[in-house]
């Protein structure tokens, strides 16, 4: 039995295998329609994340199967002081597989460790969301056509976007892949990812506007920068305007290039972006139902 | 010259960075072992200019290897037996250490589920890296 706690979880081959299955399901939805008849998936969702359950409890009525579980701590036997590992005894016994979201960082894997079920871990604080990384790339390959030799831009708030330092984990692992890093100083890359890229040879570049390098990408993925992030209100006033994307911004970018953004997004998209067909944000949410049905296929191990 | 005999059965550790043999004597749970144990603090050495010594009158299988490894793998083991050194252990980073130390990561699933061990993960051999098996936060504490 497999649980799935970090993106490189699963090596580049296995992804290969799951992301080809999540296109089958694509362009043959019926064909999966009844895969998971008789089955359960449990959300145990202990923050609010209506995004994320959602895409977890759609993919999961698309296969045919059920499911149950709660959206809120303070609806669960948690709020009486259960712990995550008796909590996942019990939940073992009631569904087939558990989707989990917790606060506190860890608290999947010590499911995953009582578990009798497979246990996805659906984000734990500022640690891990793989799935997120999962549709990132499932999207990628899927609109590009490949998973290696581009050029990728990420933008906004470098430092504390766990998604970020995913996706950069994730994507290292294929060759010719060229990182810029666009961000304030404040909210720059970590020290220990560019260490790992100077130890990897992998080329990348640092720069402060969106405008240094927009005609180089071959994508662009897209994070908020919040304002509590800086040390002053001058200072964000100042540069919140270089992270924004809008329609002049997109002027001088590749013909072909995608956007990307985990989402919920505030504004640093603008709206005029939307229709501009390089949008691909909300082709990511599709592709994250998707990838979350091959997933539950995948940890369950049926075939169709 | 402080002189300390020798001691018939049980092990030596020498070549203890100075003044830390307090601190492995308390990590060592010496403290709850019926022996006699002393302890050299800043004895002259040639290769460290000073150093701490730890020798103790026990069965060296009381001695967790993996707990003084963790805290400094340079430390000399020597085993003793009828007064004589019978082996010298290497000690060896351990792959895993368990309750040696504690997460301080308050976002840490161990920060609110007290029954859970603490368990510290060897992620980098050469620079001696250990993480947090839950929260993969680097340990920084090395007593």
């Amino acid at each position: 039995m497999r649980h799935l706690m970090n993106p490189l979880d699963f090596t580049t081959k296995e992804l290969e295998k799951l992301f080809d299955l999540a296109n089958d399901i694509e362009r043959n939805p019926a064909k999966y329609a009844h895969a998971c008849e008789g089955k359960k998936l449990a959300t145990c969702f202990y923050e609010p994340s209506t995004r994320t359950r959602l895409s977890f409890e759609s993919a999961m009525l698309s296969l045919g199967g059920q499911v149950l579980g709660f959206a809120d701590a303070s609806n669960s036997s948690a709020a009486k002081g259960e712990s995550v590992s008796d909590t996942i005894r019990i939940i073992s016994c009631y569904a087939d597989i558990c989707a989990m979201r917790h606060p506190k960082e860890g608290a999947p894997m010590v499911a995953a460790s009582k578990s009798s079920i497979p246990v996805i871990n659906a984000g734990d604080g500022g640690h891990q969301h793989p799935t997120q990384t999962l549709t990132d790339l499932l999207t990628i390959r899927s609109l590009k056509g490949r998973l290696n030799s581009f050029t990728i831009g990420l933008c906004g708030d470098l430092k504390f976007g766990r998604t970020v330092h995913s996706l950069i984990n994730a994507l290292v692992r294929y060759e010719n892949i060229r990182f810029i890093f666009i961000s304030p100083e404040e909210l720059k890359v970590p020290d220990y990812i560019i260490e790992m890229l100077k130890e990897k040879g992998i080329s990348y570049e640092e720069v402060i506007r969106l405008e240094d390098c927009m005609p180089q990408l071959d994508l662009l993925y897209m994070t908020r920068v919040q304002k509590e992030r800086f040390f002053n209100e001058e200072d964000y006033v100042r540069l919140k305007d270089f992270y924004i994307l809008n329609k002049a911004k997109m002027e001088p970018a590749k013909k072909d290039m995608l956007v990307l953004h985990p989402l919920p997004r505030v504004n640093e998209i603008s709206v005029e972006v939307d229709d501009d067909p390089r949008a691909a944000y909300f082709k990511q949410v599709q592709y994250g139902v998707y990838v979350r049905m091959a997933l539950i296929l995948t940890l369950l191990e049926i075939q169709v | 010259m402080l002189n300390v005999g020798k001691i018939e059965e049980g092990f030596v550790l020498d070549h203890i960075a100075a003044g830390k043999s307090l601190s492995i004597y308390h990590h060592l749970q010496l403290d709850k072992l019926d022996c006699t144990v002393a302890i050299i603090k800043n004895a002259r050495s040639n290769k460290m200019g000073k150093k701490d010594i730890l020798k103790v009158e026990c069965d060296i299988n009381m001695l967790d290897l993996d707990v003084l490894a963790f805290i400094d793998h340079n430390i000399t083991v020597n085993v003793i037996k009828d007064g004589e050194i019978v082996a010298k252990k290497d000690l060896i980073l351990p792959r895993e250490i368990k309750n040696v130390i504690k997460c301080r990561n308050p976002r840490c699933i161990t920060s609110i589920e007290q029954e859970l061990p603490h368990i510290f993960v060897l992620t980098d051999e050469e620079k001696e890296i250990y993480r947090c098996k839950y929260c993969e936060e680097k340990c920084d504490e090395r007593f």
